[in-house]
C-alpha cells in the first residue's frame, strides 16, 4: 500500500469514526428521557451500535497511524476543529420528531453506503461494514416506523415532524459530497463514492415521507463544512462534556 | 374467602410450591406483592438517572459502551418486573402514576447524587452488589412470576457488579487523583448501600407477614450482615480504606461487627427529603409529559390503520 493511500485510509477511518461517535453520543442523550421505557431501551441499543462502530474505525485509524495513539486518543484528545464528522450528526437531539427524522436520514444513508463499503478492497473496512449492515437494518426499520407514525399520527406530531424535516434538510446535501481524499479511495476501490448515492437516498426518503403524509422539502439551502472541521456551534459543547473527565486526568487508564 | 382456599394457599406456601397468577391468594398477599414488585420495578427505572448522569462524560469509549449496556439492562429489568406485577391485576400506567404521585416508593439509594465518574463504579459494585444479595434470596420467593424474574435478573446483576468492581479497581490502581476519586465514592456510597436492606427487623413494617408468606426469605439484618461480610475483603483488594472505622471480625458470631447506621438520615430520605428525591421524580414526570404527544401519535396512527383495515374488509 502506498503511503498516500495509507494516509487517506487513516483519514477516512477517522471521519467515519467521528460520524459514529458523535451520532452515538447524541442518541445516548435520550436515555431516561424517552416517551416510554421501551424507547429508552431502543435508544440505548442504537447508541451502543454507533459507539461500537466508532471504536472499530478509530482502532483501525490508530493502527494505521502507528504513533502510539489508541481509540480514546482519537475520541477524547482531538478538538472540535480537528473533528471531521458530518454536521447532521452533531446537531442537538431536539424533540423526539427531530431525533427520529435525523435518524431516518442517517439510516437510509447507511443502508446505501454500507453495502458499498462491504465491497471495499480494504479488508478491515469491509469487515466493519459487514457488522454495521446488520445493525442498520434494525435502525432503519425503527426510524421508518417512527416517521410514519409521527407524520400520520396527530396534528401536533405531524407539525413537529414536518418542522424537523424543514430544519434538517439543508444538512443532508453534505452527506453526498466528495473531496480529493475520498475520490482517491473511491478510485482505488477502497472507499465509497457517496456522490452516486444521492438519487437513491432521495427516492427512499421521499417514498417514506410521502407515505407519512409529509412534504419533501425543497433543495433551497445547504450547509457544509464537517469534513474540513468547519462545524456548527454545537460540537464544541458536546465535546467539552464528552472529554472533560478523560482530559482532567492526563495519561490515565480507565 | 373460604377456609379451604386459605388452607390450600398456606399448604402450598409451606410445601414450597409456587403461587401462580391464576391461583387464589389472600388480598393482603396480593397487595404486599404489588407493593414490593412495583417498588423493585420503579427502582430499576429511577436508577437509570444517576448512572445516566455519566453517560455523556464516560472517560473512555469502552466504559461508555459498558455503561450504556448496563443502563439498558436495568431498563429491561424494569420492563420485566412491570410485567410480573401486571399478573397481579395492576396496569403499568397505574404503577407509574403511583410512582409519580409518591404513593409508590423506589430504592432510596437512587436519591443520592452521582458526583464523580467513580460513583458509576461504586454503584455497580456496591449497589448492584447489595441488590444481588437481596435478590438471590428472592429467587426462592413464593410468587412464581417474581421468583422466575429474579433468577433471570440476578445473572445480569452479577455481571454489573463485576464490571463496577473492575471500574473501581482501575481507579484504585491508577493515579493519585483517580484513587482519591475511588475512595470518595466508596465513602459516600457504602452507608446508603447498607441502608438498601431496609430498617432493622424490629422496625420493619412489612417484614413479619412477608416472611410468613415467604415473599421474603431472609430478614433485613441477616442480608445486611452478608453484604457487610463480603465487602470487607473487596475493599482490601482495592487497597482502599474501609469507611467503617469500627469494623472488626467477631470470632464468636462468625461475622464482622460494624457501626450502626444513621437511621435519621435513612428515614429522612425515605420520607422524600434526600438530596435528589424531588429531582428524580421531576425528571421522570418531565420525560413522561414531554412524551405525551408521541404516545398520542401512536394511538392516532393505530386508530387510522384499524379504520382503514375495517373499510377494506367491509
Ligand atoms: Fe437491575
Ligand atoms: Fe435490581
Ligand atoms: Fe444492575
Amino acid at each position: 500500500m502506498s503511503d498516500q493511500i495509507k494516509q487517506a485510509i487513516q483519514e477516512y477511518a477517522t471521519r467515519l469514526g467521528d460520524d459514529s461517535v458523535v451520532l452515538g453520543h447524541r442518541i445516548s442523550e435520550w436515555v431516561s428521557y424517552g416517551p416510554f421505557l421501551e424507547e429508552d431501551i431502543a435508544y440505548g441499543n442504537v447508541s451502543l451500535d454507533y459507539i461500537g462502530r466508532a471504536r472499530m474505525f478509530y482502532t483501525y485509524a490508530a493502527e494505521l497511524a502507528d504513533d502510539g495513539r489508541d481509540e480514546d486518543d482519537f475520541a477524547y484528545m482531538r478538538n472540535d476543529r480537528e473533528y471531521r464528522n458530518l454536521l447532521l450528526m452533531e446537531l442537538p437531539k431536539g424533540d423526539f420528531a427531530y431525533s427520529q427524522v435525523r435518524q431516518l436520514f442517517a439510516d437510509v444513508y447507511y443502508t446505501l453506503m454500507l453495502p458499498e463499503l462491504l465491497q471495499s478492497k480494504d479488508e478491515t473496512l469491509s469487515a466493519i461494514a459487514a457488522k454495521a449492515i446488520k445493525e442498520t437494518k434494525y435502525h432503519l426499520r425503527r426510524s421508518r416506523d417512527w416517521v410514519l407514525r409521527l407524520g400520520d399520527g396527530t396534528e401536533e406530531s405531524h407539525k413537529r415532524t414536518q418542522k424537523a424535516l424543514d430544519q434538517l434538510w439543508g444538512y443532508t446535501h453534505e452527506l453526498f459530497d466528495m473531496d480529493e481524499t475520498e475520490q482517491l479511495l473511491a478510485d482505488a476501490g477502497i472507499g465509497v463514492d457517496v456522490s452516486r448515492l444521492r438519487d437513491s437516498w432521495l427516492k427512499m426518503v421521499s417514498d417514506i415521507l410521502t407515505e407519512a403524509t409529509l412534504t419533501v422539502p425543497e433543495d433551497s439551502w445547504a450547509v457544509r463544512g464537517g469534513r474540513v472541521g468547519y462545524h456548527t456551534e454545537n460540537l464544541g459543547h458536546m465535546l467539552t462534556e464528552m472529554q472533560i473527565v478523560h482530559r482532567s486526568h492526563p495519561g490515565c487508564k480507565w | 374467602m373460604t377456609t379451604s382456599q386459605e388452607e390450600n394457599f398456606m399448604r402450598k406456601i409451606s410445601a414450597e410450591e409456587k403461587i401462580e397468577p391464576k391461583d387464589w391468594m389472600p388480598d393482603a398477599y396480593r397487595k404486599n406483592l404489588i407493593r414490593q414488585i412495583s417498588q423493585h420495578a420503579h427502582s430499576e427505572v429511577i436508577g437509570m438517572q444517576p448512572e445516566g448522569n455519566w453517560l455523556t462524560r464516560a472517560p473512555s469509549l469502552r466504559r461508555k459502551a459498558i455503561l450504556l449496556s448496563k443502563i439498558q439492562d436495568e431498563a429491561g429489568h424494569g420492563l420485566y418486573l412491570y410485567s410480573a406485577c401486571e399478573t397481579l391485576g395492576i396496569s403499568r400506567s397505574e404503577m407509574i402514576e403511583q410512582l409519580q404521585s409518591g404513593a409508590a416508593k423506589y430504592s432510596s439509594i437512587f436519591n443520592y447524587p452521582t458526583l464523580t465518574w467513580a460513583d458509576v463504579g461504586a454503584i455497580g459494585w456496591l449497589v448492584d452488589g447489595a441488590a444481588i444479595v437481596n435478590q438471590v434470596s428472592l429467587q426462592r420467593t413464593s410468587y412464581g412470576p417474581y421468583s422466575r424474574g429474579m433468577i433471570r435478573i440476578c445473572k445480569e446483576e452479577s455481571f454489573h457488579q463485576r464490571q463496577g468492581y473492575e471500574a473501581m479497581l482501575a481507579l484504585a490502581k491508577g493515579s493519585e487523583g483517580q484513587k482519591a476519586m475511588a475512595q470518595d465514592a466508596l465513602d459516600r456510597f457504602y452507608w446508603p448501600a447498607l441502608m438498601m436492606f431496609g430498617p432493622h427487623d424490629s422496625e420493619s413494617a412489612h417484614s413479619q407477614k412477608s416472611m410468613e408468606w415467604k415473599i421474603k426469605r431472609e430478614t433485613n439484618d441477616d442480608l445486611r450482615q452478608k453484604f457487610v461480610d463480603q465487602t470487607v475483603k473487596q475493599i482490601e483488594v482495592l487497597g482502599l480504606e474501609h469507611p467503617d472505622k469500627n469494623i472488626t471480625w467477631n470470632d464468636e458470631r462468625g461475622h464482622y461487627d460494624s457501626s450502626d447506621l444513621n437511621w435519621d438520615e435513612f428515614w429522612s430520605v425515605i420520607n422524600g427529603n434526600g438530596h435528589c428525591n424531588r429531582q428524580r421524580i421531576e425528571h421522570h414526570l418531565a420525560a413522561h409529559e414531554e412524551g405525551e404527544w408521541v404516545r398520542d401519535a401512536i394511538t392516532a396512527y393505530n386508530e387510522k390503520k384499524r379504520a382503514k383495515k375495517a373499510q377494506h374488509a367491509a
